[in-house]
């Protein structure tokens, strides 16, 4: 009779859990996993063009490799095709959750593995609008997260830095995917309370089972600046090996990323 | 043209070697337009000061650049040279050792991985090791010092080798070793287009006297060896090397010839390099064996050296970074070298101090970016500023602007003797 009790509360039990929203940190736990850690590894070439104000856009194209090595430690290679002045120049970064990341570049014409100081994540990328953070993800607890509100279709969370000296946002507005946890919209507030950046996912596909944001876009707002990065050739648990991730691999670049 | 000589028969050597590997290595693919890549660059610079020894023009140049990369099965062949029209040195004969006339062959090359573990590079190729930032211990591979004192784009400080690189890589380390059959000199400042100190005159010379020194060129025999072991700790990079050669600018003298030379050397060194206090913090050591004057009792050739490296770099703001080096040379046997050192000349401290401090900062989308580079050294009293202003007019269109400031209170220390070659310069780069 006990026993029966016991499996007829958890019959019960096990849907409402599920029903019940998760805390803010879980879905930010979540939307973490699902944007920064699909798969074992990964591999996507990005086609990205950067637009002046005045319409005048440039373009780069590079390929990224990411291996999830230990526990949240990644490991990124970035190997960029166009355009010609920056040209088979290499990127590794050795992604260090809780502390700075060990970062460098390969210059070709050099042949010199050139060690780059850790430095301020939330920088531009290559001169686009993404920042560094934005490709390398951006520590869940650096942040306070509060559910805002749940939409039909998104949790929308405001996020407050624990640290707000260390970061030109005085807090950040979120919308992520309640059926894939994909962070689809994330609004940057100044301190007077402007929205002066944002980023967006464009368009979402499956790929190899995980929802994957296939067209993003990052826009600052007030330089009138924005970039898109379109993903192409995105692939899951190729079985990356973590050697393509060292020097010999700066020095010449695996069949992977060509 | 022993020069040329020298480079055909490395070519013919790697000519050889191409043919003794297999076959299938070679699956031949049809040439493929879209890996040739290069640029056009044009560049013009002036003394802002009389040279006696030189003209008012320091640079005036333009040069196309080609590479081309042919993937096979299992290698890989690069070609990459230099068509160069050097309005300041025109009517020099062809010499792919020098780089002089109208054709400079930067790379041409075969990788290849004969085991799992191993990469062979085969032929003329750009090495780089060590710490240092424009500043060389253990990196005993060939500079141009010319290309870099007179506002050529930086990847020129970097001379060719024509060397065999062998590199392993167990799972506890990085090795390779690098073998240059003959020996391949810096391209240093000789007086040709820069006017410099000249010891046995006494004087500051250029064009007047430039300064041919006498080359080992005995292939196989005046050969250099370069060794390193690295291995990466957690994101500290650690390494031990080890040269065996001569010292890569004409640092003796032969009194029978009257000529310059260039003394056997070996060298054995360490550096270190990882995150420190929010930025990267480098060491690096090597003790310099002048195998020529171990005990520095003659005078014409160089004692042996210690030299220590000691640097940091870190973002102070938003695409701000600055780096600071320390970098002491001392002198061996130097109570030898002062009792052995002839009357008039005056002589070298034991400890040379030099201070870098590099600046830059990124503007514009990072489409601009404005350096200054500085040596200093506090015991010669002389310096050499470098700043530069580089800004991408579009994807393709680099302009260039800079200068090459030398000074100092004398005229035979390093930087000091530079002073009138000071120059600023502009260029533009169109790459495709």
């Amino acid at each position: 009779m006990k026993r029966l009790l016991l499996i007829l509360i958890l019959l019960l039990g096990l849907p409402l859990s599920g029903l019940a929203a998760p805390s803010a940190d879980e879905i930010v736990a979540r939307a973490n996993r699902a944007a920064y850690y699909a798969g074992k590894d990964g591999r996507a070439d990005i086609s990205m063009t950067i637009t002046a104000p005045n319409g005048q856009s440039r373009n780069r194209q590079f390929s990224m490799l990411r291996l999830t090595d230990q526990g949240e430690d990644q490991k990124f290679y970035v190997y960029f095709k166009a355009p010609a002045d920056v040209r088979k120049m290499a990127f590794l970064v050795w992604k260090n959750v809780g502390k700075d990341d060990d970062r460098w570049l390969w210059l070709p014409a050099l042949n010199l593995k050139k060690r780059i100081a850790p430095g301020d994540k939330r920088t531009s990328f290559v001169g686009s609008d993404f920042f560094y953070e934005d490709i390398s993800g951006r520590g869940v607890d650096e942040d306070n997260h509060q559910l805002l509100e749940e939409t039909d279709s998104a949790y929308i969370l405001r996020s407050e830095p624990k640290d707000p000296d260390s970061v030109e946002f005085a807090w950040y507005q979120v919308w992520i995917d309640k059926q894939n946890y994909l962070p689809l919209k994330a609004v940057y507030y100044d301190r007077q309370g402007q929205a002066y950046r944002q980023v967006e996912a464009l368009q979402v596909e499956m790929i190899d089972g995980h929802p994957t944001v296939v067209e993003a876009k990052a826009s600052d707002l007030r330089a009138g600046t924005s970039t898109i990065n379109r993903f192409s050739n995105v692939k899951y648990d190729t079985g990356l090996s973590k050697r393509i991730f060292t020097e010999r691999f700066l020095r010449r670049p695996p069949r992977e990323v060509k | 043209m022993k020069g040329a000589g020298s480079t055909i028969k490395a070519l013919l050597t790697l000519c050889v070697i191409l043919l003794l590997l297999p076959a299938p290595l070679f699956a031949f693919e049809r040439f493929d337009p879209q890996e040739l890549h290069g640029f056009i660059d044009l560049r013009g610079g002036s003394r802002l000061q009389n040279d006696r020894y030189q003209r008012d023009t320091s640079l005036l140049e333009a040069r196309l650049q080609l590479e081309y990369n042919q993937q096979f099965d299992s290698a890989t062949l690069l070609l990459r040279g230099d068509l160069l029209a050097d309005e300041v040195t025109s009517g020099k004969s062809l010499d792919l050792q020098t780089g002089a006339g109208i054709f400079d062959l930067r790379e041409a090359n075969l990788i290849f991985s004969p085991t799992d573990l191993t990469d062979l590079k085969i032929g003329r190729q750009i090495l780089t090791w060590g710490t240092g930032d424009l500043l060389f211990i253990n990196d005993m591979f060939p500079k141009d010092w010319q290309a870099f004192f007179i506002g050529r784009d930086e990847e020129y400080l970097k001379a060719p080798s024509d060397a065999l690189l062998l590199s392993l890589f167990p799972d506890w380390a990085t090795i390779d070793i690098a073998f240059t059959p003959q020996f391949d000199s810096d391209r240093y400042p000789s007086g040709e287009r820069l006017s410099y100190w000249n010891p046995q005159l006494g004087r500051i010379a250029g064009r007047d006297a430039v300064n041919t020194a006498e080359q080992p060129d005995r292939w196989l025999q005046d050969y250099e060896l370069a060794l390193r072991l690295a291995k990466n700790l957690a994101g500290y990079e650690l390494a031990i090397y080890g040269y065996r050669g001569f010292w890569k600018s004409p640092a003796g003298f032969n009194p029978v010839s009257g000529r310059a030379s260039f003394p056997r050397l070996n060298s054995y060194g360490a550096s270190l390099r990882g995150a420190l206090q929010g930025g990267i913090g480098h060491f690096e050591f090597g003790y310099y064996d002048s195998r020529e004057d171990r005990t520095g009792s003659d005078p014409l050739l160089p004692n042996s050296e210690l030299r220590y490296l000691l640097g940091y770099e870190r973002e102070l703001a938003k695409e701000f970074t600055a780096s600071g080096q320390f970098y002491l040379e001392q002198l061996l046997d130097y109570a030898s070298y002062r009792q052995n050192l002839s009357g008039g000349e005056k002589p070298r401290d034991e400890f040379r101090q030099l201070l870098t401090l590099r600046l830059t900062k990124l503007l514009l989308q990072q489409t601009l970016t404005l350096s200054l580079f500085s040596y200093w050294s506090p015991s010669d009293q002389d310096f050499y500023l470098r700043p530069t202003v580089k800004y991408k007019l579009t994807d393709a269109l680099l302009l260039t602007a800079g200068g090459n400031l030398f000074g100092g209170d004398q005229r035979q220390t390093f930087f000091g003797q530079f002073t009138d070659n000071t120059n600023i310069y502009a260029g533009i780069r169109y790459s495709f």
